[in-house]
This record gives structure tokens, C-alpha cells and sequence, in this order.
């Protein structure tokens, strides 16, 4: 009698976020739950694209959004976006300590626009431009505000990461899920591209 | 003092729970609290309740709990059934009324579909998909946990809207401007979005987990081409699920805002468009009908090869087709709302794009039937459902495709002709299948067979119950009935069709008790599997002893052909036969209480959010999040077997030489 089996193998000579087999197979996992996200985005943005001019006595995008501080939440995210991936770099290079610096300057950042958008967010409600006005504000505000409600998740999840950083170093499990937060960072990135273009742009312009 | 108590009776206890038959619920409800309870004390078992099975994170544990699940609400949502039918044959002394009728209707519809269908589906996915696939667990032990919960968690609070505070009553769909405040005040909607969002966190959860399970973990060997059909299902319904539940999960929320957050999405006034959540809610609900029935497809597919002693007809071209539909199935969400008028170009798209998913499946079902062609075929209950399976399925199917034909569909549009379909594909598909997984995979799950004498009465009983029930319900639709109403007048030749069809009903009735009889019956009484492969199966799982040791596999094998183990079989392989040195230490998912704790803060946010209570939604919300930073601190997540402990444990089951 034969048996079929033989030994299971070790993944070698890739970076460590990818090094523990159990670890690498929850970066594919993180993937799938973008792929989710995307799709909560996608239906936020249809629904959007439907209600934009249903703006029944409200004000409608040109009359509601003023540019100046979406370029500045903008300019924030984009930046965190960079630093994001310094730390990525840094901590490939085994840098504990750059890698910290950049994880908390995208945070700052991070903060920075949570805090304008929110600013935003209420000049808009106390010139009476509530979601209970019209659709295209419910629309505006659910799209917008999840995203808001994702980094400021993102924020309190990186700063958990911080803690277990300093207090065990840049294992495969710690560094796997630094490489996770950063492609979840990204993707926000990514997904305000798609806000500031479709939602703000348009509505200012078009 | 006393006006705050009032307050909270008059909330909790509202007039429409007070009714005879919720007021039966709670006595049944107690009873069964206190005789849990007491026996529980009594046998000293609570801990062993709590460190077995709260907190087990191990995928064959978690998929008997789902199927436990899945069991009651089927009892549940089938007692319901049996009222809404029971008023239907008495149109002139309806037994419930227009309210309570509504109300029963909703849940029946919602918890058949997220309640017992998935759960059903994800039980046999726990089961099976880790054995079949040659792997120790599926790809995170602790989110399938976490999964099961927010599902159980979910599940109980839509269930004890029936008796604390209302149930919700506007249909499984819960159409908007139905939904809204104005229309529907009280917290029976409320129960309604915040149960089904909890609970499609889990199902979400579950999707990622299965896909990625499914393809990081296949044993050496098992390319894709590889894989058994049931594998291909899972990995279809997962890629579904993923895709599916998202605008679910916008359209529950936007609807649930508009209730008690004053937002406008689908509201009458400000702009609101009422269509935008039928549009969300179908782009999830045509693909949930494929959640549902492609498993069963995967099941039939194992259970054909098995029970005809073949290998399955046409493997590359049944993956084509599995594939071909998971697309398709994103295609045809206008099909449910024709009559919405989106006008002949886009009915025309949507009529044809619902047709040509009948070419993948009577594929499949051409496959299916050339399987059994010159097979062995050994008649077990779970072959017989499969056999009832075929006709009843393609019945169904072809009257979908007359629903798909446009000018039809304005004529059968919300009759019971619709209803009789839907039944058709969902209990000849769907519960077919289910029932039929149920039977196969019930040894490698308990190391006992059901009995099969019992099992054929329950198996005819529900295939002429359903017929009974469901084929008069398709001559009531052409006759013009329409579905929920809960009455009608005499005159309309609707009355003896109505019987019938409630006496069908019953019949499937009593079919359920003598399945739950079977299954109490077969835990003294049933055939033990001592050899963990008593149907000569074909793939991994049965390679292994039933039920399966926590490490399922002391040694992963290596695949060489499809249907692996039927190959090892003829190369006079086994498992079964280790020494001493082929032992090595295995790495397990360890215990941990974080998902169930997990769940019930979410039910306390869920509850609290129902009745607008603030301080219990912030209190369960900070609950969420201390669990999930928990979660993130907590490293100690595995735990290790040693090798000679799992020498000990394949001793004790027979499988080492000498």
C-alpha cells in the first residue's frame, strides 16, 4: 500500500508580508473584500448618478459645492497616499522606525481630511442643505460620507497597527497586515479620485 | 417611573403581538427556554456547550450548527406556510387576518430565502468543501466564525419580531414607499433591514472565505480542471455572492436611513425614486436565486456519479455551464419588474438574456440524465431526490421561460402562476437538492446513515406534496389569482383548487416531522460508517473516517485525476494505512469566543437601533468595537497537534499499519 501524500512546502524568498503561507492567503483574502468594496462603491455611485438632479426644492451641485477646500482634502488624501507608500518601502527594508514616522504622517494626513471633510459636511447641513431635503443630497451625502466613514475606520485600524508594531516588531503577521492596511489606504485613494471627479467636478461644472 | 414601564410595554408589546397565535409562540417559546435550560444544567453541559461549540472555530462544527439553524427556521418558515395555506382554503372564515396574513407572508418569504436556504448552503459548504478539497479548515477559521454568527445573530432577531415589538409585513422584497415611515410605522421594517444587513455581513464573509479557500487551498495536485463539480459550485456561488450582496447591502441601508435617519432616497416627496431600490435590490435578488440553486447543482452533480457508479458525463462542459450562468445571472434583474414600463428595447434585452440561461442548464440537465446512462444505479434517498429533481426542475424552468416572455409576463405578473414557479424551482431545485446533500454528506457528519426506509417515505411524501401543492397554484394564476391576499370572494372558481393545494401543503408537513423523526430516530438507530466511505464515494472526503478527526487529514494527499479518490481506489491507495514516521505535527485555528461575542453586539446594536433606543445602539456598538480591536491583538490564533497525538487519534480510528 502506497500512500499519496507528500511534504507540505514553505514558501521562500519573498517579502515578508508574503513569507507565512497562513498570512499570504489573507492578502488574497483582503483582495476579495475590496472586490466587496468596490461593489458598495459602485452601487453608491449609480445610485448618485440616478438621484444628481433629483434636487426637488434643495440646491443642486453647481449651487452647493465650493472647490477650494475639496482641492485641499484632495491634496491630504493624495499625499497619504504617497507617505503610505514610503512606509510600505521602509518597512521592506526592515526600518522600524521610518516605517512608523510614515505610518503616522499618513494618519496626520489621513486626520487632516476627516477633519476638512467633516467642516464640509457641516457648512453644508447649516446652510439647510440636509439629506432629508432631496435625493441628491441623500445621494451626496451617503456616497461621500462612506468614504469618510472608511478612512476614519482606516485611521483607528492603523493606529491599533502602530501599537502592535512597537511591541512586536515586524513579524510576518505584523507586516502582512501594515501591507493590508496599505492596500486598503490606496483603494480610498483611488475611490476619492472617482468622488472628486464624478461628484465634485462634474457637479461644479457640468 | 410607572409611564417609562408603560412606555416600554406598549413599545415591546404592541396590539399585534398580542394575538392568540403569538401569544401560543410565547408559551412554546418559554417552554422550550426552560427545558433547554434545565437540561442543560442538569447535564452539566453548559461548559462543555461554550468550549465546543460558541466558540469553535472548526468548519465541520460550525457546519452542523448552520444545519441545526437552517432545520428550525425550515420549521419556522414552513409552519408559516402552513398558515397563510390553511387561510387560503377558508376565504369565507379566514383564520388570521389581513395584518397578521401580511406579516406571516413576509417572514415566511425572507426566512426561507436568507434563513434556511443559505444556511443550508453554507452548512454543506462547511462540510464538505474543506474535506473535498484536501484541506484542514477553509482559508479563515475565525471569519467563518465570526460568519455564523452574525447569521445566527441575525436570524434571531428577525425571528423575535414575532413576538416582541411586530413583524415586519411588506413581502421579502420590502418595497419602498411601502417601507417608508409614513406607510409603516413601528419597528417590524426596522427588524426587517437590520437583521438581513447583519446577517449579509456574515454571508459576505462567507463568499470571500469559500473563494478563497477554494483557491488557496486545494490539496497538491487538484488544478481547477480537477476539482469535483460541487467544489465548481461553491467557488461560483461565492464569486456570486461577493458580487451580489453589496447592492443588497446599499439598498437595506438607503431604505433604513429613509426610515429612521429622514433621508430621501426612495421616499414620495423630495425627489425620492422608489424604483431605484427595486433596480438594487433585483441586481442582488437574480443572482441570490443562482446563490441558491447552483450548490444543489454541484450536489446533484456528486450524487449522480456516485449513485450511478460513474464518473459525471461531460465534466469540462458542466464547468462551461456553471461558469456560463454564474454571468448570466447578472443579466437579467429587470426580468422580476417588466411591468415597470422600461419599455419593449430594454424587456426585449432583459426577456432574452433570462431565456439563454435555459441553455447552460438543460445542459446540465442533459449531462445529469447521460451520467446515469449505463450506470449502477443504486436507488438511496439521496439519489431519488435527484431523480425527482430533473422533471420537477425543468417544469419549473419552463415556466420561467413563459414568465420571461414579455407580453406573457404583463398577463402572469404577480399571479400565482408566478408563485407556483418560483416554489417549483426553489423547493424542486433548491430543497431537492439540500435534502438530497443532506442524506449523502449525514455520515461523513455523524459517522451514522439516516435510515433510508424512513427517509423514502419522507423523500414521496414531499416530492407529491409539493405537486399537490403547486400544481393547482399554476392553474390559479391563469385563472387570475393574485398573490398576498389573504381572502376572496366565493364565486371565482379559486376556492376547490385552493384546497387542494392547502392539503399538498400538509402533506409536505408531515414530511418534515417524519425527517426530523429519521433524524432523532437514526442517532441510536442508524447504520454506523465504521469504513468513513459508505456510499463508495468518489472524492476526498470520503477518504477520511467519519466523522472526520478535528485535523481531517493527518497527511494531505496528492491528487493525480479527477474524482481523486475513486483513482486512489483503483490504484489500491488508501489513507488508511500510515506509520508511525509519516506523522508530523499539524497547526489548528484555536478556540476563541470573539465571533460569538461579536454577533451579539451586533444583535445589541440591531436591537436597540429597531426600537431607536440610542444608549443600547451605542452601548452595542462599542461592544463591536472592542471585539474587533480585541480580535486585532489577539496572536494566539493557532494551536499545535502533536505528531504523536495524532499517531494516538489515526491509531484509535484504525488507520496505521501494524
Amino acid at each position: 500500500m502506497s500512500l499519496p501524500v507528500e511534504d507540505e512546502k514553505i514558501i521562500q524568498h519573498v517579502p515578508a508580508e508574503f513569507s507565512d503561507e497562513k498570512e499570504s492567503i489573507k492578502i488574497t483574502g483582503f483582495w476579495m473584500f475590496l472586490v466587496t468594496d468596490v461593489l458598495i462603491f459602485a452601487s453608491l455611485f449609480s445610485s448618485y448618478a440616478v438621484f444628481k438632479n433629483q434636487v426637488a426644492q434643495g440646491p443642486s451641485a453647481s449651487q452647493l459645492f465650493t472647490l477650494g477646500p475639496v482641492i485641499l482634502e484632495t491634496l491630504l488624501l493624495l499625499t497619504s497616499s504617497f507617505t503610505i507608500g514610503l512606509a510600505i518601502y521602509a518597512m521592506r527594508k526592515e526600518n522600524k522606525r521610518a516605517l512608523m514616522f510614515w505610518l503616522i504622517l499618513t494618519l496626520l494626513l489621513g486626520a487632516g481630511f476627516v477633519t476638512a471633510e467633516v467642516h464640509d459636511f457641516v457648512t453644508f447641513v447649516s446652510a439647510g442643505a440636509t439629506w432629508h431635503k432631496s435625493a441628491f443630497l441623500s445621494g451626496f451625502y451617503i456616497l461621500v460620507g462612506t468614504h469618510g466613514a472608511h478612512v476614519t475606520f482606516g485611521i483607528i485600524w492603523a493606529a491599533t497597527l502602530l501599537f502592535q508594531v512597537a511591541r512586536r516588531g515586524l513579524t510576518a503577521v505584523t507586516t502582512r497586515k501594515l501591507f493590508t492596511f496599505s492596500l486598503y489606504w490606496h483603494f480610498l485613494d483611488i475611490v476619492w479620485i472617482f468622488i472628486f471627479t464624478f461628484v465634485y467636478l462634474n457637479g461644479k461644472i457640468v | 417611573m410607572p409611564s417609562f414601564v408603560m412606555y416600554l410595554v406598549h413599545t415591546l408589546f404592541p396590539h399585534d403581538v398580542l394575538r392568540p397565535t403569538e401569544l401560543g409562540a410565547d408559551v412554546m417559546i418559554i417552554a422550550t427556554g426552560v427545558i433547554i435550560f434545565y437540561v442543560l444544567t442538569k447535564q452539566k453541559k453548559w461548559l462543555y456547550l461554550w468550549r465546543e461549540w460558541l466558540t469553535t472555530v472548526d468548519h465541520k462544527k460550525i457546519g452542523i450548527m448552520y444545519l441545526i439553524a437552517a432545520l428550525a427556521m425550515l420549521f419556522r418558515g414552513g409552519v408559516d406556510a402552513l398558515m397563510l395555506r390553511t387561510n387560503l382554503a377558508l376565504p369565507s372564515t379566514p383564520v388570521i387576518d389581513a395584518l397578521e396574513y401580511n406579516q406571516v407572508f413576509t417572514t415566511h418569504g425572507t426566512i426561507m430565502i436568507f434563513f434556511m436556504a443559505m444556511p443550508f448552503i453554507f452548512a454543506l459548504f462547511n462540510v464538505a468543501v474543506p474535506l473535498m478539497i484536501g484541506a484542514r479548515d477553509v482559508a479563515f477559521p475565525r471569519i467563518n466564525a465570526m460568519s455564523f454568527w452574525l447569521f445566527a445573530f441575525g436570524a434571531l432577531l428577525l425571528n423575535i419580531s414575532f413576538v416582541i415589538g411586530g413583524s415586519p409585513d411588506a413581502g421579502w422584497t420590502a418595497y419602498p414607499p411601502y417601507t417608508g415611515p409614513m406607510f409603516n410605522p413601528g419597528p417590524g421594517e426596522n427588524y426587517f433591514f437590520l437583521s438581513l444587513l447583519i446577517a449579509g455581513i456574515g454571508t459576505t464573509m462567507t463568499g470571500i472565505n469559500f473563494l478563497v479557500t477554494v483557491l488557496r487551498m486545494r490539496a497538491p495536485g487538484m488544478t481547477l480542471m480537477k476539482m469535483p463539480m460541487f467544489i465548481w459550485s461553491a467557488l461560483t456561488t461565492s464569486a456570486l455572492i461577493i458580487f451580489a450582496f453589496p447592492p443588497l447591502t446599499v439598498a437595506l441601508a438607503m431604505s433604513l436611513f429613509d426610515r429612521i435617519f429622514g433621508s430621501s432616497f426612495f421616499t414620495l416627496g423630495h425627489g425620492g425614486l422608489a424604483m431605484m431600490y427595486v433596480n438594487l435590490f433585483w441586481l442582488f435578488g437574480h443572482p441570490e436565486v443562482y446563490i441558491v440553486v447552483l450548490p444543489v447543482f454541484g450536489i446533484f452533480s456528486e450524487v449522480v456519479a456516485t449513485f450511478s457508479q460513474k464518473a459525471l458525463f461531460g465534466y469540462s462542459v458542466m464547468v462551461i455551464s456553471i461558469v456560463s450562468i454564474m454571468v448570466l445571472a447578472y443579466g437579467t434583474w429587470v426580468h422580476h419588474f417588466f411591468t415597470m414600463g422600461a419599455g419593449p428595447g430594454v424587456n426585449a434585452f432583459f426577456g432574452l438574456s433570462t431565456m439563454l440561461i435555459a441553455i447552460p442548464t438543460g445542459v446540465k440537465i442533459f449531462n445529469w440524465i447521460f451520467t446515469m446512462w449505463g450506470g449502477r444505479i443504486q436507488m438511496t434517498v439521496a439519489m431519488l431526490y435527484q431523480m425527482a429533481f430533473i422533471p420537477t426542475f425543468v417544469i419549473g424552468g419552463a415556466t420561467g421561460i413563459l414568465l420571461a416572455t414579455v407580453p406573457a409576463d404583463y398577463q402572469l405578473h404577480n399571479t400565482y402562476f408566478l408563485i407556483a414557479h418560483f416554489h417549483n424551482v426553489l423547493i424542486g431545485g433548491t430543497l431537492f437538492g439540500l435534502l438530497s446533500g443532506l442524506y449523502y454528506w449525514w455520515p461523513k457528519m455523524f459517522g451514522h446513515k439516516l435510515d433510508e426506509r424512513q427517509g423514502k417515505w419522507a423523500f414521496w411524501l414531499f416530492f407529491w406534496g409539493f405537486w399537490i401543492t403547486f400544481g393547482p397554484q399554476y392553474l390559479l394564476g391563469l385563472k387570475g389569482m393574485t398573490r398576498r391576499i389573504y381572502t376572496y370572494p366565493a364565486g371565482f372558481g379559486w376556492h376547490t383548487l385552493n384546497v387542494i393545494s392547502t392539503l399538498g401543503a400538509f402533506v409536505m408537513g408531515a414530511a418534515f416531522v417524519i425527517l426530523v423523526y429519521n433524524i432523532i430516530y437514526s442517532l441510536q438507530h442508524g447504520e454506523k460508517d465504521l469504513t468513513g466511505d459508505p456510499w463508495n464515494g468518489r472524492t476526498l472526503e470520503w477518504a477520511i473516517p467519519s466523522p472526520a478527526p478535528e485535523y481531517n487529514f493527518a497527511r494531505i494527499p496528492v491528487v493525480h485525476e479527477r474524482d481523486a479518490w475513486w483513482d486512489m481506489k483503483q490504484k489500491g491507495q488508501t489513507l488508511a494505512a500510515m506509520r508511525p514516521e509519516d506523522m508530523r505535527t499539524l497547526e489548528l485555528p484555536k478556540n476563541t469566543p470573539i465571533p460569538f461575542l461579536l454577533g451579539f453586539a451586533f444583535f445589541v446594536v440591531g436591537f436597540g437601533m429597531t426600537f431607536e433606543w440610542w444608549y443600547i445602539v451605542a452601548l452595542g456598538a462599542i461592544g463591536v468595537v472592542a471585539t474587533l480591536i480585541y480580535s486585532g491583538f489577539d496572536y494566539d490564533e493557532h494551536k499545535h497537534i502533536a505528531a504523536e497525538e495524532v499517531l494516538e487519534i489515526e491509531a484509535g480510528l484504525g488507520r496505521v499499519q501494524g
